[in-house]
C-alpha cells in the first residue's frame, strides 16, 4: 500500500512551489508574470504552515503548531491579496503610462 | 449513504468513490433538470409579459418540450471556433463556468440532511465556489479574439468581483442571528410556522433580503444588470463568439447559479425547505418517527425547497422582462455607493439587535463571586440543543468573557 | 493495516495539481496561460489545506486567492495585453543560470526537509518509540485523518480572531492539573446535555491559580494583529482606488511627454 502522508509530503510540495516562485520573479518581464510569481512563493509558504499546524501530520500531536499556524497562513493570504491589488494598480498605473508592463523598462529612478 | 456503502466491507476509499459518485449524479440530475424548466418558464414568462403566449405547440399545450428542442437544436448546431480565439482556452473555459455552477450543489441542502456535504462552513464555501463562475467567462471573453466579447468579460469582472462584497455582507446578516454558517443548520432554526423565517425576525434580516436580491441578481448578470451581455452595445458580451454546445453550457451554467442563488436566499431567509405551515410535523413525517416518514418528510421538503427556488428563479425572469438596463457606471456606483454601506448598516444594525435582546446582555450583572453563573444560556442566537458538541471549554472561557464584560460595565456605571 | 489510502490518493492528486499549475506559471510563455496555470496551482494548494484538517483556510484561499487575486490578475492581464510583444523573450542564458539556482534551492530546500526524522514519519511509530512528550492518545488508527469527529476550525478560528484561545486553554487545564487530569479531560471531553448550562464545579476551577495562568494563556489571542490587518486592508483599498483611478489633466500644462509622464504624474498621484 502506499505510505500514509507525512509533513515531509507537504513541505516538499511547499518547496516546489516557492522555488518555481522564486523563479518566476526572477526569470518573467512581465510585471502580473513576477506578481504570479509572489503568489506561487507566498503559497509555497503557506503549504508549511498548515502542514505544521496539522496535528494529524506530526509525529507528536503536541508539536504541532495547532491555530498558530492556521491563523498565520489566514493572516499571509489576506495580505497577499492587499499586496496583490496594490501592485496591480501599480503595474496598470504604468501601463498607462509607457503602454507597458515590462519591468526591464521600468528604469526610470537608476541612477 | 457513505455508511451503507461501508457496510458491505468495502475499502473506505471505494465506499467514498461509490457515495461520491451516486452523490454527484443525483446533483447532476438536479443541475440539468433545473435549467430545462426554468429555460421553458423564461419563455414562458417572457411571452406572458410581452401579451404574447410564448411556445404553444412544442410538445402539446404549453410547449413542455420546448427547452430539449433548443438542447437538441443546439446540440445540432455546427461547432464553430474563430480563427482569431485561442482554441484550448475557448474550449475549457464553458466547462470551468459550468463546474463552478454544479460545485456550488454539492453544499446546497434541499431538504433536512439531504445535502451531499453537510459542512459547518457550507455557506463559506457556496460564497467561494460561487465566486469562481466569473473565471470561465473571463476566459471566454478574453479567449474569443473580439472586442466584443473582451468588453464583456472585462464588465463581468469588475461587476462580479465588486458586488461579491455587498452579497458577503447580506449573507452574514442571517448567519449573524443564526450564529452558524452550516445552511443546514440555518434552515433546522427555521422550523414550524412560516413566523420563524429569519425573514421575520426582525427589521434588518427584512430589509437586507431586499439588498440581497438586487446584489443577487447583479451578481449573476441578469437584467436589468446584464451590462456583460448587453446585446444593445456588445452584441452578446462574452458570448458572442460562442455557439451550438458551449452556448449551451453557458448558459446552463447560468440558470444553474440562478437557481442556486434563489436557493440559498430561500434557505437564509424563507426558511429552506421548511413549509409556510408545518404540514409535515402534523402528519407525523419526521425522522423520530421512522426511516419510512422521514423520508416522505425530507421529499414534502425538497418540493418545499424546489418551489421557492423556482420562485426565485420567477422573480427574476419578471424583472429581467419588465425593467430597463442600467448603465454600467450606474451598476458599479449602485454597489458601491449604495448597497455596500446599507448592508454594512444592516449588519451593524442586527449584531445590536442581537446584543439587545439576548439575555445574557440584558440581564443585571452578577456579582465577582458568582461569575461563572452567568454564563449565557442563550448564546448565541437560538442554536441551543444544536447536535455539534462544541468544545465546553469555549462556551467556558465566552461566559466567563461576557461575565467579565459584565463586571466592567458594573464598574463603569458605578464609578463615576 | 493502518487506515486508508483515500488520503493519500487526494494528496497525491492536490500535490500533482499544485505542482503542475506551479512549473506551469514557470515555463509557459504566454500570460494568460500562465494566470490559467496559476489557477490549477492555487486550487491544488486548497485542496491540500482541505486534507490536512484546515478546512477554513482552505476556503478562505478558494475564495480569496483563487476568486479574488487570480480574477484581479486576469483582469489585469486583459487590460494590459495589447499583441505578442517579441522583445520580451528572456535570453536563453538567463533562462540557464535561472533555471540552475532555482534548481540549488529546490535542493537545499529538499534536503533540509528530509533531513528531519520526525518529518518523515506519521506519529504513532515514533510515539511507540517514545516521543519525548508522549502526546495525548486520542487515535488509535495509522491515519489521523480518519478522526470522524475532526472538528471544524471555524470557530476556534474565529474565536482566537476575537481573543480568546480556546485550543490553548484546553491544553493548559489538561497539563498543569495533573493530579486532577482525568476529571479535567472528563470536564473538557464531554459537553453537557445542554452546552450553555453552567456546570456545578465552574466555582472553584476559577478560583484555582493555574485556572487563573489558562484562563490568561487562553486571552493570548491575534485581536491585535487583526485589527491592524482590518486598518491594513482599508488602507490599501484607498491607496488602490487612488493609484488606478482614471487619470486627471492637469489644467496648467499639456499632457506630458512619455518619458516625462513618470515623474510628473508620480507628483500628482
Amino acid at each position: 500500500m502506499l505510505h500514509p502522508v507525512t509533513l515531509a509530503h507537504y513541505l516538499v510540495v511547499g518547496a516546489v512551489l516557492f522555488s518555481c516562485g522564486v523563479l518566476c520573479m526572477v526569470l518573467k518581464r512581465n510585471a502580473l508574470g513576477v506578481l504570479m510569481g509572489v503568489e506561487l512563493a507566498l503559497n509555497g509558504a503557506n503549504i508549511n504552515w498548515v502542514a505544521l499546524s496539522s496535528p494529524a501530520l506530526r509525529a507528536d500531536p503536541a508539536w504541532s503548531l495547532g491555530l498558530d499556524g492556521q491563523l498565520m497562513a489566514l493572516f499571509v493570504i489576506v495580505l497577499a491579496a492587499g499586496e496583490a491589488a496594490v501592485a496591480l494598480a501599480i503595474a496598470l498605473n504604468y501601463y498607462r503610462l509607457y503602454l507597458s508592463v515590462d519591468v526591464d523598462q521600468a528604469s526610470q529612478l537608476k541612477g | 449513504m457513505l455508511s451503507w456503502f461501508l457496510q458491505f466491507g468495502f475499502p473506505d476509499w471505494l465506499a467514498y468513490g461509490a457515495a461520491g459518485l451516486v452523490k454527484a449524479i443525483l446533483v447532476l440530475v438536479l443541475v440539468l433538470f433545473v435549467p430545462m424548466l426554468a429555460l421553458w418558464m423564461e419563455r414562458k414568462i417572457a411571452g406572458r409579459i410581452q401579451d404574447r403566449l410564448g411556445p404553444t405547440r412544442t410538445g402539446g399545450r404549453f410547449g413542455w418540450l420546448q427547452s430539449p428542442a433548443d438542447g437538441i437544436k443546439l446540440l445540432m448546431k455546427e461547432d464553430i471556433i474563430p480563427a482569431a480565439a485561442d482554441p484550448l482556452l475557448f474550449r475549457l473555459a464553458p466547462y470551468l463556468s459550468f463546474c463552478a455552477a454544479f460545485c456550488v450543489f454539492v453544499v446546497l441542502p434541499v431538504a433536512d440532511g439531504w445535502a451531499p456535504a453537510g459542512w459547518d462552513s457550507a455557506l463559506f464555501f457556496f460564497l467561494a465556489v460561487a465566486g469562481l463562475e466569473v473565471f470561465g467567462v473571463i476566459l471566454a471573453g478574453y479567449a474569443s479574439g473580439s472586442k466584443w466579447s473582451l468588453f464583456g468579460a472585462m464588465r463581468e469582472a469588475a461587476q462580479v468581483v465588486s458586488y461579491e462584497v455587498p452579497l458577503g455582507l447580506c449573507v452574514l446578516v442571517p448567519v449573524v442571528v443564526v450564529g452558524s454558517l452550516d445552511l443546514q443548520e440555518i434552515g433546522r432554526m427555521q422550523e414550524g410556522w412560516f413566523t420563524g423565517w429569519l425573514i421575520f425576525h426582525d427589521p434588518f434580516v427584512f430589509l437586507i433580503f431586499w439588498i440581497y436580491a438586487a446584489c443577487a441578481m447583479a451578481g449573476l448578470n441578469r437584467a436589468p444588470f446584464d451590462l456583460p451581455e448587453a446585446e444593445s452595445e456588445l452584441v452578446a458580451g462574452f458570448a458572442t463568439e460562442y455557439s451550438g454546445f458551449r452556448w449551451a453550457v453557458f448558459f446552463m451554467a447560468e440558470y444553474a447559479a440562478m437557481f442556486a442563488w434563489s436557493g440559498l436566499g430561500a434557505i437564509l431567509f424563507f426558511g429552506g425547505w421548511n413549509g409556510p405551515v408545518p404540514v409535515a410535523s402534523w402528519l407525523g413525517l419526521v425522522s423520530a418517527n421512522g426511516p419510512v416518514a422521514g423520508f416522505l418528510g425530507n421529499l414534502l421538503g425538497m418540493v418545499n425547497f424546489l418551489i421557492k427556488g423556482f420562485l426565485g428563479v420567477t422573480v427574476m425572469i419578471w424583472a429581467r422582462w419588465t425593467l430597463p438596463r442600467l448603465r454600467i457606471d450606474q451598476v458599479i456606483a449602485m454597489c458601491w455607493k449604495y448597497c455596500v454601506p446599507l448592508a454594512t448598516l444592516m449588519l451593524v444594525g442586527v449584531v445590536l439587535w442581537q446584543g439587545m435582546t439576548l439575555e445574557w446582555c440584558s440581564a443585571p450583572p452578577a456579582d465577582a463571586a458568582q461569575e461563572p453563573s452567568s454564563i449565557p444560556s442563550q448564546w448565541p442566537g437560538r442554536s441551543a440543543g444544536s447536535g455539534k458538541a462544541a468544545p465546553a471549554a469555549m462556551w467556558r472561557f465566552a461566559g466567563r468573557l461576557c461575565a467579565d464584560l459584565q463586571v466592567m460595565e458594573n464598574k463603569e456605571e458605578i464609578v463615576p | 493495516m493502518s487506515g486508508s489510502i483515500l488520503p493519500t490518493i487526494l494528496f497525491f492528486l492536490f500535490a500533482s495539481l499544485a505542482c503542475a499549475g506551479a512549473v506551469g506559471v514557470l515555463l509557459l510563455q504566454r500570460i494568460v496561460y500562465m494566470a490559467g496555470a496559476l489557477l490549477v496551482s492555487l486550487a491544488g494548494v486548497a485542496g491540500l489545506f482541505f486534507i490536512a484538517g484546515a478546512d477554513f483556510v482552505g476556503l478562505v484561499q478558494l475564495m480569496v486567492y483563487v476568486g479574488g487575486t487570480v480574477v484581479l490578475l486576469a483582469f489585469g492581464v486583459m487590460l494590459t495585453a495589447r499583441r505578442s510583444q517579441p522583445g520580451w523573450q528572456v535570453p536563453a542564458g538567463q533562462w540557464a543560470a535561472g533555471l540552475a539556482v532555482g534548481a540549488v534551492l529546490l535542493a537545499v530546500l529538499l534536503w533540509s526537509v528530509l533531513a528531519v526524522p520526525p518529518w518523515r514519519s506519521v506519529w504513532p511509530t515514533v510515539s511507540a518509540e517514545g516521543a519525548p512528550s508522549g502526546g495525548v492518545a486520542t487515535v488509535t488508527t495509522g491515519s489521523a485523518y480518519q478522526q470522524e469527529a475532526q472538528p471544524g476550525t471555524i470557530g476556534p478560528l474565529g474565536w482566537a480572531l476575537l481573543g480568546v484561545r480556546t485550543d490553548r486553554a484546553i491544553q493548559q487545564d489538561s497539563s498543569q492539573a495533573p493530579l486532577d487530569s482525568s476529571q479535567a479531560q472528563a470536564n473538557f471531553s464531554q459537553a453537557p446535555p445542554n452546552r450553555f448550562q453552567a456546570r456545578p464545579d465552574s466555582a472553584q476551577t476559577v478560583l484555582d491559580p493555574s485556572q487563573e495562568d489558562a484562563r490568561q494563556t487562553g486571552r493570548s489571542g491575534y485581536l491585535l494583529p487583526f485589527e491592524i490587518i482590518s486598518v491594513h486592508l482599508v488602507l490599501v483599498l484607498i491607496g488602490a482606488a487612488f493609484l488606478a483611478r482614471a487619470r486627471i489633466p492637469f489644467p496648467s500644462s499639456p499632457l506630458p511627454a512619455v518619458g516625462e509622464a513618470g515623474l510628473t504624474n508620480g507628483q500628482a498621484g
